[in-house]
């Protein structure tokens, strides 16, 4: 722990005009950022708005392309991988990183073990880590093991090993995404006892309310640009939200062509339950784009992978062209006409090792069939129908998944997809991580597939896609539906809303 | 640089994988021409038909283990299950040998049982595999030791031995030859070649490759993931099957000690041949050389006289290893 609060007005950590690209994408615009001992300091922001690059470069996990990072007042290139740790910046990312089998005491003191003789002195370790659980109030025994905690406590243990390492500055990307109300206030009151003592706190957090009553200072992010930095108690939920959106269309976007508003519904889910998402009911007609939005583990690729059968749904019924349908398994979806496009591109899209023919076929193997064996002619056919119907650009036709860039990549994924010839697309962040000018071109793939009557669930992070496509929007909050969208009602504003919480103050 | 070639020329891939095409078929031709230069008898037909037809055993299991490798999967049990399989072909026959007299009916069904009992005993493993959930290592390390140990209890502690008037009627079985290629040779290729294809254009082939390429995406491209690995292990218990059928009347005879090791002479050579350890990449003729190359190192071994052949296993060993070692530096170089 440091209690040098001397000189309180001096920030310890600051970037001066910090940009950063990936490649050709720029992803932040020279920011200027800056924290103080003691103080608490909160980034908000839109889904790719920079926030994570931006703390990510301050402590080190990524370096700037331009601009600079001072420590102390000084300019300091800091080391890469959590090296930054030694200089007392943490930052604790949304995954932690506690081995699941280890002693609370054994992960507080890993690889900076306390050995007597050259063995682990386990009284010490002990004796240390209920210390320093008690500075804290923390109320964990140090001989439990990491996974019989609650996912509040393991965060504590990261803010307690953060401790433990001296930390000066402490960022935290999204600490309570995973907390009960009660848990965020513990988790709050730890903050504060540590600014008390001088450390200084980034946080990044989704939840504008928590974000006013923490924070002394806020900093709003918007497509990589710096919105502004403002005393919280300047901001109220509603500015500061009007803050994080408020931007025009651009031309992006084809124009929407609505569907009639007596065609015929396709999909209709009714009080759907699954692990992930609870009395979900919407319902899509032939032609129309529905928009999902929701913060990221609000449920809405839990909806679109229960309707594709690729989870168990534990109650509520979902009609295809107003029959019921009892899948089980992803095959039968398919058969029924839905098809599914994953977000996870290389995790659960591609079979990165191998070329574009296998991954375009691999759904539909069976078409491409002659004489029980498959036949190259055939898929080499298809792979010039959808190499020309989505533009997929590769070197020639033997690279591998891999070689392709990420908006290839994708458009190779909704060639599979749509191989199946499906009338209801669930399109997962269709859009995730390619350049604008593959968005472009996506966004206008997407509505000629609705105006040739096509169905399409979109779940999107990226409000502005959202807005730009869909006819109508539902939008998710912790595993249900907090509300519906249409017409002129869909803007940034009103989703915020919704997806925030603030029309529900009862909400944690 | 918008085309793409439907001629699907490999130009890249070729250059790329051109080592790990050929590194196995170079192997293959430098220890043609070590043997040769050792003895001058070694590249006749005779030689080479004995190799190959020795090599046959191990060949028709490696080749089953191919399918489960590429899959992303691992069979342990394949030695014992062979011996296993190899005693359960002589009791049966040995008791139907009364009734169903010492002909070629009993033969047929001796061969029969073994390829039904080998299918069982890999659908035993791919049941727990799929529907146990439980490491393929796990599963087929305890196989292992449970079949090792059955072959043992069901011999007594001992030796079975064929029936040996039906031994004399399915001799041929293994010693003959059909246009002067012995039979088991004819038998491993045209396991082979049939398996290419199912490998390289059937769907199963295609989706054996992409569950091991990634499961997830197999899983969300509607495929069948836990009947296809099923159906992998099935396959290897087959092919155990038939290896049995073929070593049966070789030695007419099954004990403890049958087919030991075998499981690490099938996997290197599954590996040798450039399938990939981890899954997602197979070939068949890969594996066939694979196969043969280890069966020529155990043969010029006995050829020469600086280097002791009882250490054979050691460079079987040793190749699988270093097999890996490259593999794994030529995914590195990607």
């Amino acid at each position: 722990m440091s209690s040098d609060t001397d000189n309180a007005a001096a920030p310890i950590l600051a970037a001066g005009r910090v940009s950063k690209s990936f490649g050709e994408v720029p992803v932040l615009f020279s920011i200027d950022f800056d924290v103080r001992p003691g103080e608490v300091h909160a980034v908000i922001g839109e889904n790719g708005a920079g926030k994570s690059t931006l703390i990510k470069i301050l402590s080190g996990f990524e370096q700037p392309t331009s601009g600079i990072v001072s420590f102390e007042g000084r300019q300091i290139v800091l080391p890469p991988n959590g090296q930054a740790e030694a200089l007392g910046i943490v930052l604790i990312h949304q995954e932690f990183n506690l081995a699941e089998h280890l002693t609370v005491m054994d992960s507080i003191f890993l690889g900076r073990e306390i050995t007597r003789y050259g063995f682990v002195d386990v009284a010490a370790t002990r004796a240390r880590a209920q210390e320093l659980l008690d500075t804290l109030h923390v109320a964990v025994d140090p001989t439990m093991r990491i996974r019989e905690l609650t996912i509040a406590e393991k965060q504590m243990i990261e803010i307690a090993k953060a401790v433990s390492r001296d930390a000066r500055v402490l960022i935290m990307d999204e600490p309570t995404a995973v907390l009960s109300a009660a848990e965020t206030e513990t988790l709050f009151e730890q903050i504060r006892r540590l600014t008390a003592k001088g450390v200084a706190v980034i946080f990044i957090s989704h939840k504008l309310d928590e974000v006013l009553a923490l924070s002394d200072r806020v900093t709003v992010l918007r497509d990589g640009q710096l919105i502004a930095t403002v005393e919280s108690s300047a901001l109220t939920s509603e500015s500061a939200a009007q803050m994080m959106v408020g931007r025009e269309l651009s031309n992006l976007y084809p124009p929407k062509n609505e569907p009639d508003v007596d065609a015929p519904i396709v999909l209709d889910v009714r009080n759907l339950t699954t692990e992930e998402v609870t009395d979900v009911s919407f319902h899509l007609r032939k032609g129309e784009i529905l928009g999902f939005a929701g913060l990221i583990g609000s449920g809405r690729t839990g909806v679109a992978e229960a309707v594709a059968a690729l989870t168990h749904r534990q109650s509520g019924t979902i009609e295809v062209n107003g029959r019921p349908t009892h899948f089980s398994s992803v095959a039968q979806s398919v058969k029924a006409g839905i098809a599914y496009m994953t977000k996870d591109r290389k995790g659960k899209g591609l079979l990165t090792n191998m070329g574009l023919k296998p991954n375009l076929t691999l759904l539909t193997l069976d078409q491409h069939l002659k004489w029980l064996l498959v036949d190259p002619a055939s898929e080499a056919r298809a792979l010039d129908r959808a190499v020309r119907r989505f533009d997929i650009r590769a070197r020639d036709a033997s690279v591998r998944a891999e070689q392709l860039s990420g908006g290839n990549q994708q458009k190779l994924m909704l060639g599979k997809t749509m191989e199946s010839e499906p009338d209801i697309i669930l399109m997962d962040e269709p859009t995730r991580g390619i350049d604008v000018g593959t968005k472009q071109q996506i966004y206008h793939i997407v509505a000629a597939l609705a105006a040739q009557g096509k169905s399409i669930l979109l779940v999107s992070s990226e409000l502005q896609e959202i807005i730009g496509l869909s006819h109508r929007v539902m939008v998710m909050r912790g595993g249900r539906i907090a509300g519906e969208l249409s017409g002129d009602d869909i803007n940034e504003e009103q989703i915020v809303r919704y997806q925030m919480g603030i029309t529900n103050r009862n909400a944690a | 640089m918008t085309t793409v070639a439907s001629d699907s020329a490999p130009k890249v891939q070729k250059r790329r994988f051109r080592l790990g095409v050929l590194g196995p078929l170079i192997a293959l031709a430098l220890l043609l021409i070590l043997g040769t230069a050792l003895n001058g008898n070694f590249l006749t037909f005779a030689n080479m038909a004995n190799i190959v037809a020795r090599a046959s055993f191990i060949g028709i299991i490696a080749i089953g283990a191919t399918f489960v490798i590429t899959s992303g999967g691992l069979d342990l049990s394949v030695g014992s299950m062979a011996a296993f399989t190899a005693g359960m072909i002589i009791i049966i026959i040995n008791a139907l040998a009364p009734t169903l007299g010492t002909g070629i009916e009993v033969i047929a069904v001796g061969i029969l049982a073994g390829l039904l009992i080998g299918s069982a005993s890999g659908a035993c493993n791919g049941i727990l595999v799929t529907a146990g959930r439980i490491e393929p290592f796990i599963v087929t390390l305890g196989a292992l030791g449970i079949f090792r140990a059955l072959i043992t209890f069901l011999a007594n502690g001992g030796t079975l031995n064929l029936n040996f008037e039906v031994g004399w009627a399915y001799e041929p079985v293994y010693t003959g030859d059909i246009l002067g290629i012995p039979v088991p040779i004819i038998v491993f290729f045209a396991i082979a070649i049939v398996a290419e294809v199912v490998l390289r254009r059937t769907t199963f082939g295609r989706h054996v490759a992409a569950i091991g390429s990634n499961e997830q995406v197999a899983r969300y491209s509607a495929i069948n993931v836990d009947r296809v690995r099923l159906l992998t292990y099935i396959l290897q218990g087959l092919m155990v099957g038939v290896a049995a059928a073929l070593y049966v009347p070789k030695f007419g005879s099954a004990n403890s000690s049958t087919a030991v090791l075998w499981e690490l002479q099938a996997i290197a050579a599954v590996i040798i041949g450039g399938t990939m350890l981890k899954g997602g990449f197979g070939r068949i003729w890969g594996t066939v050389v694979g196969v043969v190359i280890l069966e020529l190192i155990g043969n010029i071994l006995n050829l020469q006289s600086l280097i002791s052949p009882y250490l054979n296993q050691a460079f079987q060993g040793a190749i699988i290893i270093l097999a890996v070692l490259l593999q794994r530096t030529r995914t590195n170089q990607r």
